[in-house]
């Protein structure tokens, strides 16, 4: 496997442009998350009427909104609400998708049957649908939208997983394993998982970018986060009534989003190219 | 041909049940009172009681799925909670709406992603191919719902060629109403449309490396009939795949885009709903806009096996 | 006159790691109603001459030299004249059969395109054309076959359809580019006695491409051996194989089986692998696998010997290789 040839892989890195680019912007990603948790250039709460509608200054780079808060606080704060949201919604889709698939893929039969029709029933519902639904009973608010972006994150993984698990499984080193009498519990963890993985990591990247997309819209719509919690999805709902006042206030937020989406979008294609030369070249 | 449509058709049916199932025990299981919402904190034990009875919501479960579903069958959604009125009136209203913005979407995207992924192909690793892509590639990232707000800030408050917003009604004519659909239809189209023609690119590049293109050259036909009568219906195959899968991201982008245009289709329609507690106007709804998805992907099924022979022949 | 005459025919390509020769001024001819066969390993420019001819190369690719059809060239030809060329005075049939059919359209849409791009035949004409063309490459049923998707149809039947299309408006030259490789071997001759029984009826010429030398010996008229990209021996079929004279002749004769061999007998092989285009030696070609070779093998390009007015060999050991048998050179 030229996979755990770490010079290779390290040259691979180097030579993926997309890899570079998404990795360096993700990084500045979670660089704005992690300042904004102690330090942010004004406050992204506190409401000062007089300083509202602030043009962009030294104190105020990008300006203020109609409460007078520090817009690049409000933004650099979103950042962690859109990548908690992101990181529990995928992982609630990450574990127990996974699960399914490889239980799926090792017990086959009926077990099999059973978890691929229930994904093909959970396809009728993509994440807003889902998010809808959920929220029309629990009420708004940042959990039910991490709940339901992650019940949608559930058949995509489990799908992919029990696929490529499938595939594995035929294989001549799984069937010597099995020869040698190692359970299948043994297996799906020593063989399947490790080589699985890959495919695994870039699909969670891609679904990261999903889930930012779908909390954005969630709390657009007034599903998600709920104030005082700066979310960029927020910051373009207030924007957009604000249009004629201040259309400003619409363009950063959206272009914070769409700038750590295209990350993230970034980063998984140069995941594919790096973990899995043999994919990468099917495109 | 048949059995193959026979077969579908069945998996249609089991799979539309199923969604109906999963949507009615979701309401069911999860907490919430009907009654209580509707007639507020202050109601007493009897009042909901009685509410209770009246919606029928005291009957067990499987009795109340079976009433709403038999329901369904004869156009029947019941009574709108909030509003008083039958559930169908409301929904067919904001279908009209709904079902011509997502239509005019999809073909929109269709004939962007035609028109960048055909030209990105032709002209593969040149100037234009990358810019194209790297457009695309931006166009997949950026939140529909954002890019229909610029859009309002461009075109309706600067330039103002086309209304902020709100839709005037079907009888009011057809052509101020596609003016009024056309942005909201171009802010989904854009980023359906990139991602399709990044797989129409691929796709079109795959198919002119198959040996069956040589052939097609080989008997004289030129570069472009080529294109046209050998590569593009199998370069199609994988598009029409994603396309179905898109139908459904493009349904539910409906849902936020209708609410930044404030126009009256199945989603303002439904998070009207959510902020009324009318559960019964989500579930129908909910259910109408899954039952579209399905359908999708049955036609997609379909189609599938109109391009291409070989599956058939694989079903029969 | 002449009806294919190819002079100094050189192909360079593209490639990521720099331009490749894959041809070098190779020079043939062809009269009407003739045979020539093109032998050599895979990788040493047989398909690429028979693309070249075709003008569908790739397009990173260079070509030089002249590709004359009764006088006129070729290459200096436009797209538009090229394509009233291909499938309608040359035809070319392909190594994978599996693949060289659209899966899409029927095998009656398919012979019935050529018919309708050159001849102007209309819908019920070119169906009529297609069912006799069916009927003529040995496609039972035609009536019921032509419906058919490629899919439906055995790898020697897919074959057969490819010489219906490629026959389908009487071209004046048949190229053939390994024409029964992919199939199996029961078939194998059924499909070159096809393809020599349509020639020979329509009295065009037929260049068939092969890495066999006994299909070659058995099919042809004239010969051409290539090896990296250049013509090694040409000659008349019959003159060559009375004496094989090339060292790489030699050694393809000696890697064939032959008749009587007895199952324990070991196939002589040629030492090495084709010669990477990217870096050609400036002598010949062969010299890193040569048994003969000697030091001025590689610093010169070895001159063309006319043993006699049929039979051509370009080595610089030319005496040492005249007499020997394949047996001696290869073990």
């Amino acid at each position: 496997m030229s996979n755990s040839d770490p010079t290779s892989f390290l040259n691979r890195c180097r030579r993926s442009r997309s890899f570079l680019i998404g990795g360096v912007m993700t990084g500045f990603l979670l660089l704005c998350a992690a300042i904004s948790l102690f330090w942010t250039p004004g406050s992204a709460y506190d409401i000062v009427i007089p300083d509202r509608f602030l043009p962009p200054s030294a104190e105020h780079w990008l300006g203020t909104d109609q409460f007078g808060r520090d817009i690049v606080s409000m933004l650099m704060t979103g950042t962690q609400n859109s990548i908690a949201v992101a990181v529990v919604a995928v992982s609630i889709g990450l574990i127990i998708g996974v699960s399914l698939g490889l239980l799926a893929a090792a017990k086959r039969g009926w077990t099999e049957e059973f978890i691929m029709r229930i994904s093909d029933f959970s396809f009728a519902f993509p994440a807003i649908l889902s998010a809808i639904m959920i929220t029309a009973i629990l009420g708004p608010g940042g959990v039910n939208s991490i709940l339901a972006i992650g019940l949608y994150n559930i058949p995509v993984f489990a799908r992919l997983t029990r696929g490529s698990a499938n595939a594995i499984w035929a294989r001549e080193f799984v069937l010597a394993a099995r020869a040698a009498g190692k359970g299948k519990f043994r297996i799906t963890f020593e063989h399947i998982l490790p080589n699985v993985l890959s495919i695994i990591i870039v699909q969670a990247t891609i679904l990261f970018a999903i889930a930012i997309l779908a909390e954005a819209a969630l709390s657009y719509l007034g599903l998600g986060t709920q104030p005082p919690h700066p979310s960029w999805g927020r910051m373009l709902n207030e924007a957009q009534s604000l249009i004629f006042l201040d259309p400003w206030q619409a363009v950063f937020p959206g272009l914070a989003i769409a700038t750590a989406v295209f990350g993230l979008n970034l980063l998984g294609d140069g995941l594919r190219d790096v973990l899995d030369p043999r994919l990468s070249r099917k495109r | 041909m048949s059995i193959f449509i026979a077969k579908r058709l069945l998996t249609l049916i089991a799979t539309l049940i199923g969604a109906s199932m999963v949507i009615f025990l979701v309401m069911e299981i999860l907490p919430g009172d009907p009654a209580l919402v509707i007639l507020g904190v202050e109601a007493t034990d009897e009042m909901v009681a009685a509410l209770t009875k009246e919606l029928g919501l005291d009957r067990p479960a499987p009795e109340r799925y079976w009433t709403w579903i038999s329901g369904l069958l004869q156009g029947e959604m019941g009574t709108s909670y909030a509003y008083k009125v039958p559930v169908w009136e409301l929904v067919e209203g904001a279908l009209w709406i709904t079902i011509p913005l997502a239509i005019m979407s999809i073909i929109l995207s269709i004939i962007l992603a035609l028109i960048i992924g055909l030209y990105a192909a032709a002209h593969h690793n040149k100037a234009g191919d990358v810019a194209l892509m790297g457009f695309s590639q931006l166009g997949i990232s950026v939140p529909n719902f954002w890019l229909a707000l610029l859009l309002i800030l461009l075109f309706s408050i600067q330039l103002r060629w086309f209304p902020a917003g709100g839709f005037p009604g079907w009888n009011e004519g057809f052509f101020v109403c596609i003016v009024a659909l056309l942005l909201p239809a171009i802010s989904l189209a854009t980023v359906v449309g990139a991602i399709l023609a990044r797989i129409t690119r691929s796709s079109v590049l795959e198919v002119y490396r198959e040996d069956y293109v040589r052939t097609a050259r080989s008997k004289g036909l030129s570069q472009r009939a080529t294109l046209w009568l050998h590569v593009l219906r199998n370069a199609l195959i994988p598009v029409l795949t994603v396309t179905g899968i898109q139908f459904s991201a493009l349904l539910t982008g409906t849902v936020v885009v209708e609410n930044v245009f404030h126009i009256p289709g199945l989603g303002s329609l439904v998070l009207k709903a959510i902020n009324n507690r009318d559960t019964i106007v989500v579930e129908n709804v909910v259910l109408l806009l899954a039952t579209m998805v399905i359908m999708t992907n049955f036609v997609v099924d379909i189609l599938y096996a109109v391009v291409d022979p070989r599956l058939k022949a694989h079903d029969i | 006159m002449t009806l294919l005459d190819v002079q100094d025919l050189t192909i360079t390509l593209a490639t990521a790691e720099g331009p490749a020769r894959a041809v070098r001024d190779l020079s043939f001819s062809l009269e009407r109603g003739e045979t020539l066969g093109i032998v050599g390993e895979s990788g040493c420019g047989k398909s690429m001459t028979a693309l070249a001819l075709m003008s569908l190369l790739p397009e990173r690719s260079n070509t030089e030299g002249k590709i004359l059809l009764e006088s006129e060239d070729l290459l200096r030809f436009s797209e538009k004249d090229l394509c009233n060329i291909r499938g309608n005075r040359m035809a070319m049939i392909f190594q994978e059969p599996m693949t060289s059919l659209n899966p899409v359209h029927t095998i009656g849409h398919q012979v019935m395109e050529p018919l309708r791009l050159h001849k102007g035949l209309d819908k019920d004409a070119a169906h009529a054309e297609a069912l006799r063309l069916l009927d003529r490459v040995g496609i039972p049923n035609p009536k019921a076959r032509i419906r058919n998707y490629p899919h439906q149809l055995s790898g020697g039947q897919r074959q057969r359809v490819m010489i219906a299309l490629a026959l389908s408006c009487g071209p004046d030259i048949l190229i053939a580019d390994e024409p029964t490789t992919a199939l199996d071997v029961t078939i194998q001759d059924q499909i070159l006695e096809l393809i020599q029984n349509l020639v020979s009826e329509d009295g065009m010429a037929l260049i068939l491409i092969s890495h066999d030398l006994g299909v070659i010996s058995e099919n042809t008229d004239k010969v051409l051996v290539m090896y990296g990209g250049s013509a090694v021996e040409t000659g008349r079929t019959d003159k060559i194989f009375g004496e094989l004279t090339h060292p790489y002749t030699l050694g393809l004769f000696a890697a064939m089986p032959k008749l009587g061999m007895g199952r324990n007998a070991r196939l002589a092989t040629i030492p090495g692998v084709v010669p990477d285009l990217m870096n050609l030696p400036a002598g010949c070609t062969f010299f890193d696998r040569c048994p003969l070779a000697s030091d001025h093998c590689r610093d010169a390009s070895p001159p063309v010997h006319v043993l006699n007015p049929d039979h051509a060999v370009a080595c610089h050991n030319i005496d040492d290789a005249r007499g020997k048998k394949s047996e001696e050179l290869y073990l």
